[in-house]
């Protein structure tokens, strides 16, 4: 047994196989195989399938790049046709009878160290189009090339580090917990890991190649067991029943309004990051969503999502919420959240840079296609939008142009909307310091906790190093919020708290006295705030 | 059988682009045709090792058609004058 002690990112405890992630890594495992004709039309049949995809690449690139860019997608199909190197793994199936996947990899290896060890610059590159057309014939034999099918039982998946799509893309059923080399505790696997309810160590020098071995991941302690002793297994056992148990404890609350001792009822509401975390939030008695993240809509999918799909993934929420508020922020990426298809220039800075709103003022159609989604979807529930990332008062008032303006579009196409609350992210020191002339423009505040500790404190979130500086309960962060909530207050709008923060047990008290209104915390924590502000 | 010289003028050499377009070429016609750098060798519909020639520009291959149908041999000629 290996111990190793890395950042509690997510609590709780979990055993199971270790599902190693690595980059562009199949996971080729040499099979033995007897019935040597049946792999080698396996092959074949790979074979047929990748030159289809390939055409099909070829035809779709031609539009979209031209036909000299495209041609790179010709070449490969020819090296896949390649004689030498069908022949090559046909001949390894055949003598050392192995899979089809064992073959292609080690063809691939063979010829691409051919070019790799060339002296042309030029040529040593070709040894990535091998790598490239072998790993598209093993992805096909697999079944198919998505890392979400990677595994079929349930597993503790191991990475250096993960992107928010990679996390989200993975099948949550079968996450038992994740562990990562790199990565803060408010790196995005971490706070995803929080909102999925699922274990997780960031920041663990845990040694390659433990692909299928046991792990325990403590949540709690940040340890790790890497092969436990039977002893270790039942003593994290019993924490995993603990856990339970505490589980039970808080089941009390639900049903219950968080109603502090002083009479004044506390809005406690859930961050969700998709349609699949609703069921987390009812199950917790959330009493509303208070921070839809809707870029992971944009996360998903390989362009720019339409109107209609973001239509019916926002109508969904809010029907299955009801009368309960669902405050749904508008795109919020940028920063450490890339798409690819947006083609964002690389920045030095990209916290201070082209991020969130200030993408949507300077690319409005993609706005506007948001918007008008939003305000579609808005009769089917009781949404309220919210921009994130605001500095300035013209910002505000350019976004309410902009809604005014999409909203005289429905009318005159004769779509019905509602007219939804409207509110911004306080996440910026700038919008602290004017939030008494933004109040004057808005419906609610709710204060993005980690950002504006971000830009308060000038520490970047993502930098494990900095986590000692890295102070949440910075007196300089809750003057701030206190200066929002009495800004909110003075113009009689309601002001809440949907960064990290919110769900920090120890301030929940301090947060009451500010008057803060609303709460809004990942679903499992949802409870604990409550019995928090009951007994506050 | 004929041969006939040739030293590439293609600032790549013959890369990717020009060695699939040669691929499709061997595909078409009726004889082999094979290139030989030094003591390498490689028949044109084998991509791969077309590429693993390496032939750069400046570099002299000596073209060998293998076949009974003599327009191939004229039809190699212009294509590698064109490309290459």
């Amino acid at each position: 047994m290996e111990k190793y002690v890395g950042k509690a990112a997510s609590s709780g405890v979990a055993i199971g196989k270790i599902i190693e992630i690595k980059k562009d890594d199949h996971q080729v495992r040499r099979i033995h195989i007897g019935d040597i004709d049946k792999e080698k039309s396996r092959f074949a049949n790979a074979l047929e399938i990748a030159t289809k995809e390939l055409e099909d690449l070829y035809e779709k690139a031609i539009t979209k790049v031209g036909e000299a860019n495209a041609a790179i997608f010709e070449v490969h199909k020819m090296m896949l046709e390649d004689m030498d190197y069908i022949d090559s793994i046909n001949n390894i199936i055949e003598t050392s009878e192995v899979n089809a996947e064992y073959a292609i990899a080690t063809t691939s290896d063979n010829f691409s160290s051919i070019f790799a060890n060339m002296d042309d610059d030029y040529m040593k590159e070709r040894a990535a189009d091998i790598k490239d057309i072998s790993n598209r014939l093993i992805s096909i034999l697999g079944g198919n090339s998505d890392k979400k099918d990677l595994f079929t039982e349930p597993g503790i998946i191991v990475a250096d580090d993960l992107a928010p799509s990679e996390t989200v893309t993975l099948d949550k059923e079968k996450v038992l917990g994740f562990v990562t080399r790199k990565g803060s505790t408010n790196s995005h696997t971490a706070i995803l890991s929080r909102t999925m309810n699922i274990p997780a160590v960031v920041s663990v020098d845990i040694p390659y190649d433990i692909d299928g071995k046991t792990m325990i991941v403590n949540g709690v302690s940040g340890e790790i067991f890497l092969e436990p002793t039977d002893e270790i297994i039942d003593e994290q056992k019993k924490l995993i029943e603990k856990e339970e148990e505490n589980r039970k404890l808080l089941e009390e609350y639900k049903g219950k309004k968080a109603v502090t001792k002083d009479g004044k009822e506390i809005m406690v509401f859930a961050n969700i990051g998709g349609l699949s975390d609703i069921g987390a939030v009812l199950q917790n008695d959330g009493n509303g969503i208070g921070l839809f993240r809707s870029e992971f809509l944009y996360l998903q999918e390989e362009d720019f999502p339409t109107e209609e799909a973001q239509f019916l993934i926002y109508k969904q929420v809010a029907e299955i919420m009801g009368s309960k508020k669902v405050i749904i922020r508008t795109l919020d990426i940028g920063a450490d959240k890339q798409i690819g298809y947006f083609n964002l220039d690389k920045e030095e800075n990209p916290a201070m840079g082209l991020r969130a709103i200030r993408i949507c003022l300077t690319r409005e159609e993609i706005f506007r296609t948001q918007l008008r989604a939003l305000l579609r979807a808005s009769v089917f529930g009781n949404i309220s939008i919210m921009i994130p990332m605001i500095t300035s008062v013209w910002e505000v008032k350019k976004v309410k142009e902009i809604l005014e303006e999409v909203k005289v579009e429905l009318s005159k196409e004769e779509i019905a909307y509602k007219d939804v609350e409207f509110g911004i992210m306080i996440e910026t020191p700038a919008a602290v310091m004017v939030a008494d002339e933004l109040a004057n423009e808005v419906d609610f505040f709710s204060i993005g906790s980690n950002d504006l500790t971000q830009y308060t404190l000038a520490i970047d979130r993502q930098n494990p190093k900095l986590d000692m500086f890295y102070d949440t309960h910075h007196p300089a962060i809750l003057k701030m919020i206190k200066m929002v909530v009495d800004a909110a207050h003075s113009h009689d709008i309601w002001a809440g708290i949907c960064g990290e923060l919110g769900a920090d047990l120890e301030l929940t008290k301090e947060f009451i006295e500010m008057g803060v209104d609303e709460l809004s915390v990942v679903p499992n924590m949802i409870l604990k705030v409550k019995r928090e502000v009951i007994n506050s | 059988m004929k041969e006939f010289a040739y030293t590439i003028t293609d600032k790549l050499g013959i890369h990717a682009r020009p060695a699939g377009l040669l691929t499709k070429l061997g595909k078409q016609l009726e004889s082999k045709v094979f290139i030989k750098k030094g003591d390498k060798e490689a028949e044109i519909t084998r991509i791969m090792s077309v590429m693993s020639l390496a032939v750069k520009q400046g570099e002299e291959v000596i073209v060998r058609v293998e076949g009974d149908k003599a327009e191939d041999f004229e039809v190699v000629k212009a294509f590698f004058q064109e490309n290459l």
